[in-house]
């Protein structure tokens, strides 16, 4: 699956758009990701559009996380990890070594499986961002960002009188919300999730899956999960990942019905492969 | 195709597909049975044919639970939606195709009185024969996931539009000729236009079954063969 030359420039000229016509976001060109010897992620070329949302899939070990975490170079603070290849956002090259990794972190936020605030209140948990960054000027534009920023995730009217109260002692389902609020608050244009709601029951993960409908009119999202309904019903693009490598990738209705590599169709349905 | 990881998901399936064979089969029987009817004049036929309609009926509301609870259950997708989409498609197809076969053994209820004259039933046997073979075929391809033999029975449904075009003319002529012909020629041309509905429904049946194979739907234009919409027009003019 090498490329030749030839695409890799071409690539590299224009702007590069998926098959619908949306601008990519990220673009993934013959990436390969080694723990020690060991070689998990083994040639994926990928584009994600813009204002979007793409679901990773597959068994688990497959890469999913590998690759997601290559987005923004996660991997790096895994000693035995190496990684191959290129990775774009906007047509930058994030592994350039004149990136600002910091930077990279706040343009491309992650949220994990767990829930995973900080100690502290729910306030300092979504300013923590903004301020590092240097984001506000002023405690009240801090204010104003906090306050946006958990409007967007849903949760304000649930917590805007408790802003003082620890992160900790919200319910998961919210504790995930102020986790998304603390992502946008350092205005990424990329966000990462993965198996956001694999700990949160059916009400709270039908208001993240509606969190992630809104958001994806102004942000590139990826989200990893295990579940094929909320793949189908969150994403307008789905990759489907085997043993290290991208199987498949094409538009969510495409992939949930007629999808075209047995493997795929294998996986979906929960057919032994 | 690979089993599912969980095992009663594809006894599930199993059901599901056995009980579409057996009403099918029910309804191959259904038709052979009302044409026997009014050809023989047999109103003990045609009777127990009309109550076998019931046992269709029957199977279609298990089949229909069944896919329902599958639904809710597992959450197919794909293939395994389709399957289950096309199944209940199918299944009504089959209850159609029983309702219009009971609606001949009522013909034949209604003729079972008059003596017709040997050549009449002629055209509507040819008819039968015809649509029972379609139906057949569009089973089996069910059964075993023959695209290629859905697609003959597709292509040959003109085949029975014709055979119901000129069987139509034929028992317009004989009520033209001779006015006491009217009462049972009426009855046979219902019986003649339920089986060229019998066929549009294996059509259907057969359309399915490309679905369910190929995953895409069949959007092409159906081969006609039937104008006897015009012909009443050019029947009394001439
Ligand atoms: N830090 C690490 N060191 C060594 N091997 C690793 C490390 N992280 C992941 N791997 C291996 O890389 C492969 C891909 O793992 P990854 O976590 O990306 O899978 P995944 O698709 O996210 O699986 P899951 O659905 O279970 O989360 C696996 O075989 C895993 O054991
Ligand atoms: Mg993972």
């Amino acid at each position: 699956m090498d490329m030749s030359a030839a695409t890799r420039m071409e690539a590299e000229r224009s702007a590069p758009v998926t098959a619908q016509g949306l601008p990519a976001k990220v673009v993934a060109r013959d990436v390969n990701v080694f723990y020690g010897e060991k070689h998990a992620l083994k040639h994926v070329d990928v584009d994600i559009p813009d204002r979007g949302v793409t679901a990773f899939i597959g068994p688990s070990g497959c890469g999913k996380s590998t690759f997601l975490r290559c987005i923004n170079r996660m991997n790096d603070t895994i000693a035995s990890c190496k990684v191959t290849g290129k990775i774009t956002i906007d047509n930058r090259d994030i592994y350039d070594p004149s990136l600002d990794v910091v930077q990279l972190r706040a343009r491309v936020g992650m949220v994990f499986q767990k829930p995973n605030p900080f100690p502290k209140s729910i306030f300092d948990n979504v300013a923590y961002g903004p301020k590092i960054h240097g984001l506000a000027r002023t405690k009240s534009e801090l204010e104003a960002i906090v306050t946006a920023s958990l409007e967007k995730a849903g949760l304000w009217s649930e917590v805007k009188d408790r802003l003082g109260d620890s992160g900790t002692g919200l319910s998961g389902g919210q504790q995930q919300r102020l986790c998304i609020a603390r992502a946008i608050a350092v205005n990424p244009d990329v966000i990462l999730m993965d198996e956001p709601c694999s700990a949160l029951d059916p009400i709270a993960t039908a208001k993240v899956e509606t969190l992630i409908d809104e958001l994806r009119a102004n942000y590139c999202i990826i989200i990893v999960t295990h579940s094929m309904q909320q793949a189908a019903r969150v994403s307008q693009r789905t990759a489907f990942f085997h043993l290290g490598t991208l199987v498949e990738e094409g538009p969510t209705e495409r992939i949930f019905s007629t999808p075209r590599d047995q493997r795929t169709q294998d996986y979906i349905t929960g057919r032994t492969g | 195709m690979n089993d599912h990881i969980v095992k009663s998901y594809d006894a599930e399936f199993k059901e599901l597909d056995r009980l579409t064979a057996h009403m099918g089969g029910l309804a191959e029987k259904l038709l052979a049975d009302a044409f026997a009817a009014l050809e023989r004049r047999d109103p003990n036929l045609a009777a127990a044919t009309i109550a076998s309609d019931k046992s269709i009926d029957t199977l279609e509301l298990q089949v229909q639970e069944r896919a329902i609870l599958m639904i809710a259950k597992r959450q197919p997708i794909a293939n395994d939606l389709r399957h289950i989409m096309t199944v209940l498609k199918i299944t009504s197809d089959l209850e159609r195709i029983g309702d219009l076969a009971k609606n001949i053994a009522k013909r034949a209820l209604a003729v079972s009185g008059e003596a017709h004259p040997k050549p009449l039933m002629n055209g509507l046997r040819h008819m039968t024969e015809l649509a029972m073979r379609q139906l057949k075929d569009a089973l089996d391809a069910l059964s075993s996931r023959d695209a290629g033999k859905a697609r003959e029975v597709w292509h040959r449904d003109a085949g029975l539009d014709a055979l119901y075009n000129s069987v139509f003319r034929e028992l317009l002529t004989y009520m033209m000729e001779d006015p006491r012909n009217i009462g049972l020629c009426t009855h046979l041309l219902f019986g003649a236009k339920n089986i060229e509905r019998i066929g549009d429904h294996t059509t259907n049946i057969a359309e399915n079954v490309l679905y369910l194979v190929d995953g895409v739907a069949m959007t092409e234009e159906r081969p006609k063969g039937d104008d006897t919409s015009s012909m009443v027009m050019s029947a009394r003019t001439s």
